[in-house]
């Protein structure tokens, strides 16, 4: 397949799709960030992930639209706002859904899959009932258009390395927050062993709840960032639900350094493929490969080993 | 865990209550329902029945062995799938399709170019091979699936998303092979069966029949699973996992038996619902009826033969009830449903059965004197 093309052709096809992979791995980074955090420490699967990470995408989108309407010439940086106010919104219903539901099943894991499920099928519905099932997308500010050419044939997006630029700072706030910080020691002493880190003290019911809430709040900031690249509608969280979760497990569940390794094995296979496959073809290939690698290695590519 | 040592009155397999349970519910399905809904309505319950023996499958893998799959959809499609190939081939005859391209083929490999029978379909000419296939295609795919995790434990939530991957997997790669699988639309236009034409409302009638008595047999199988000593295998290893093994038994090919079972369950659902509905799609296969498959399990009751049939009925009616009257409405009554089963009456329908019903009606109804607690809902 690659004899048709010559070798410089090749390499800016590379470059463009290499590209193109990037900001489907900063996508994917974001949204397997808050999952991991969730999955991988608290072993809680929500499936609702995508429709916390939608919440925010609405939140942008009414941030802009506020923005545009009363205060048009702040518009350049209402980005900031609504990310704030998505990461807000995102946290509080995801701390409000851990304390209705998530507590009473910590010991049931695969149970946690039902209910979120369900609740992600209901979030939809309140989406669709009060947002309208059209897709919405927002403007961008005049300094995230065009593009910047790198070389005479390559060029890439600004909003695209905007959502990078941010990808790379959450991550680096995410990896401080939990290595760096007493609360993530307190975090992560939990999910080593709950009942010794309630014997020295730590309320692990309350860090059970801001790290779900924590997780819920950075998809949101997830669906912020995928505003800038893709239109929003009720049922644009489940796209990529089981996507995130191979990234995730992929990567080693309790891993973040594995997580952000997998994500960008995944995408920038995915992205790679559709060049030259069809596009559902280059799924079904990449998604084949990580099972098959799955089951060869259940794992995932990097192991912490925490004692049980 | 509570399985009930056999009693005095068991004979053969099935315990007094089992066997009243079992009468019920197929008198429920041969002459009430029959006599009380018009053909339209009994269509539609034939097509719920179909969906049954997946619950049947997921209660034994996920009830009782404590497996959940998430990917019943692949096998339920799969099945359907190869009943639908062969209906096709029989519905694509030279005579049929003498205006396309190349005659004989499908209508929609002529659209897509292909211009002769691919090999995949070539089995499919054959009604034995075609039977055969329904039931081993998916049990194989089950077996390569189950050996490769289960020899090396991945077990529980790992399991759940990669089966859920395989559903996306297969959804996907039925739609873009639109040359060879029909695509988005699926394998649609089914007429005969053997020259009998499935379309007609005598037809229909009679396929119900046959569903109903598969179903039967496919439960009176279920049952005898439970109540031998591989069902207590089954049990005692989604409890204590390591304490089965550590006695000597093979506790991964135990699992991988249970998981091709069920798949070859859903896969003779699948083929009675592509005979009674008359097509099949990738909508059947993928992620959210695979999900949905599961939660009428689990309405009805993970442990629960019988539960998981009333439990499809009951979802399926719902949905069918709500989408005519209120379709906004349905997706709040689904999740609703998926957050209750879970967090208030784990056991289903056939738990709040035994619990409150059961006793009040004497031994026979499985309500014993003792009263023998619901057995807990293992994580």
């Amino acid at each position: 397949m690659f004899s048709d093309y010559s070798l410089a052709e090749l390499s800016s096809i590379f470059m463009m799709q290499g590209f193109a992979g990037l900001i489907l791995f900063s996508v994917f980074v974001l949204m397997a960030l808050g999952l991991a955090i969730i999955f991988g420490q608290m072993g809680v699967i929500n499936m609702a992930h995508g429709e916390f990470m939608i919440l925010g995408a609405y939140v942008t989108y009414f941030t802009s639209q506020f923005f545009l309407n009363y205060l048009p010439s702040l518009f350049g940086i209402y980005f900031f706002v609504a990310m704030i106010l998505a990461f807000l919104a995102a946290g509080a219903l995801g701390m409000a859904t851990e304390w209705l539901m998530i507590r009473h099943l910590y010991k049931r894991p695969l149970d946690t899959l039902l209910a979120t499920w369900g609740l992600s099928l209901i979030l939809q519905q309140v989406y669709r009932s009060v947002f309208g099932p059209r897709e919405v997308g927002v403007e961008l500010p005049s300094w995230m258009m065009g593009s910047l050419p790198v070389t005479e044939v390559v060029e890439v997006q600004i909003n695209g390395l905007f959502v990078m630029g941010l990808t790379i700072a959450i991550t680096v706030a995410v990896a401080l927050l939990m290595y760096k910080s007493s609360w993530g020691k307190q975090v992560r002493a939990v999910v080593q062993n709950r009942v010794m880190a309630g014997a020295v003290g730590i309320n692990t019911e309350k860090v059970d709840r801001y790290t779900f809430g924590l997780g819920c709040g950075i998809a949101g900031v997830a669906g912020s960032a995928f505003t800038m690249i893709g239109s929003t509608g009720p049922t644009s969280g489940q796209l990529y639900i089981v996507d995130t979760f191979l990234v995730v497990v992929f990567g080693g569940a309790q891993s973040l350094l594995g997580t952000i390794a997998s994500a960008f094995t995944i995408s920038q296979a995915q992205s790679t493929m559709e060049f030259f496959l069809s596009g559902s073809m280059a799924k079904v290939l990449t998604l084949l490969g990580v099972v098959v690698i799955l089951m060869l290695r259940p794992q995932g590519l990097f192991v912490i080993k925490v004692r049980r | 865990m509570t399985t009930s040592a056999p009693t005095s009155g068991r004979t053969f397999f099935l315990r007094p209550q089992d066997m009243i349970g079992i009468a019920i519910l197929a008198i429920l399905l041969v002459v009430v329902l029959p006599l009380t809904l018009d053909n339209f309505r009994l269509q539609f319950v034939g097509k719920y029945l179909t969906y049954a023996f997946v619950a049947l499958g997921l209660v034994l893998c996920w009830g009782y062995a404590g497996i959940l799959s998430l990917g019943q959809g692949v096998f339920f499609g799969l099945g359907g799938y190869c009943m639908a190939m062969f209906l096709k081939l029989e519905a694509s005859s030279v005579e049929n399709t003498k205006i396309q391209t190349t005659p004989g083929i499908p209508d929609f490999m002529d659209w897509n170019q292909i211009t002769e029978l691919p090999l995949m379909w070539q089995p499919f000419n054959n009604l034995g091979l075609t039977i055969v296939a329904v039931i081993l295609v998916p049990a194989l795919f089950a077996f390569i699936v189950g050996f490769a995790m289960f020899k090396r434990r991945v077990g529980g939530v790992y399991f759940a998303i990669i089966t859920q991957a395989l559903a996306a997997i297969l959804t996907i790669l039925i739609v873009g092979q639109q040359g060879y699988t029909g695509g988005i639309n699926g394998i649609t236009d089914l007429r005969t069966l053997h020259g009998w034409d499935i379309r007609t409302d005598a037809a229909k009638t009679i396929l119900y029949f046959v569903c109903v008595g598969l179903l039967i047999a496919c439960i009176l199988l279920a049952y005898y699973v439970k109540s031998s000593k591989l069902g207590r295998i089954l049990v005692a290893m989604r409890d204590k996992e390591d304490r089965v093994r550590f006695s000597g038994y093979d506790v991964a090919s135990f699992k991988v038996f249970v998981f091709c079972l069920a798949a070859s369950l859903s896969a003779i659902g699948g083929a009675m619902f592509t005979l009674q509905v008359g097509f099949m799609s990738p909508s059947f296969v993928g992620i959210v009826p695979s999900i949905e498959m599961v939660i009428y399990t689990a309405v009805g009751g993970r442990l629960s033969i019988l539960g998981a049939i009333y439990g499809t009925l009951l979802v399926n009616w719902a949905k069918t009830s709500f989408s005519e009257s209120f379709p906004e409405l349905w997706l709040f009554g689904l999740g609703g449903l998926f957050i209750a089963v879970v967090l208030i009456f784990p056991n289903g329908l056939a738990g709040l059965w035994q619990t409150y019903v059961a006793p009040r009606l004497g031994p026979l109804f499985g309500g014993s004197a003792k009263r023998a607690a619901a057995p807990a809902v293992a994580e």
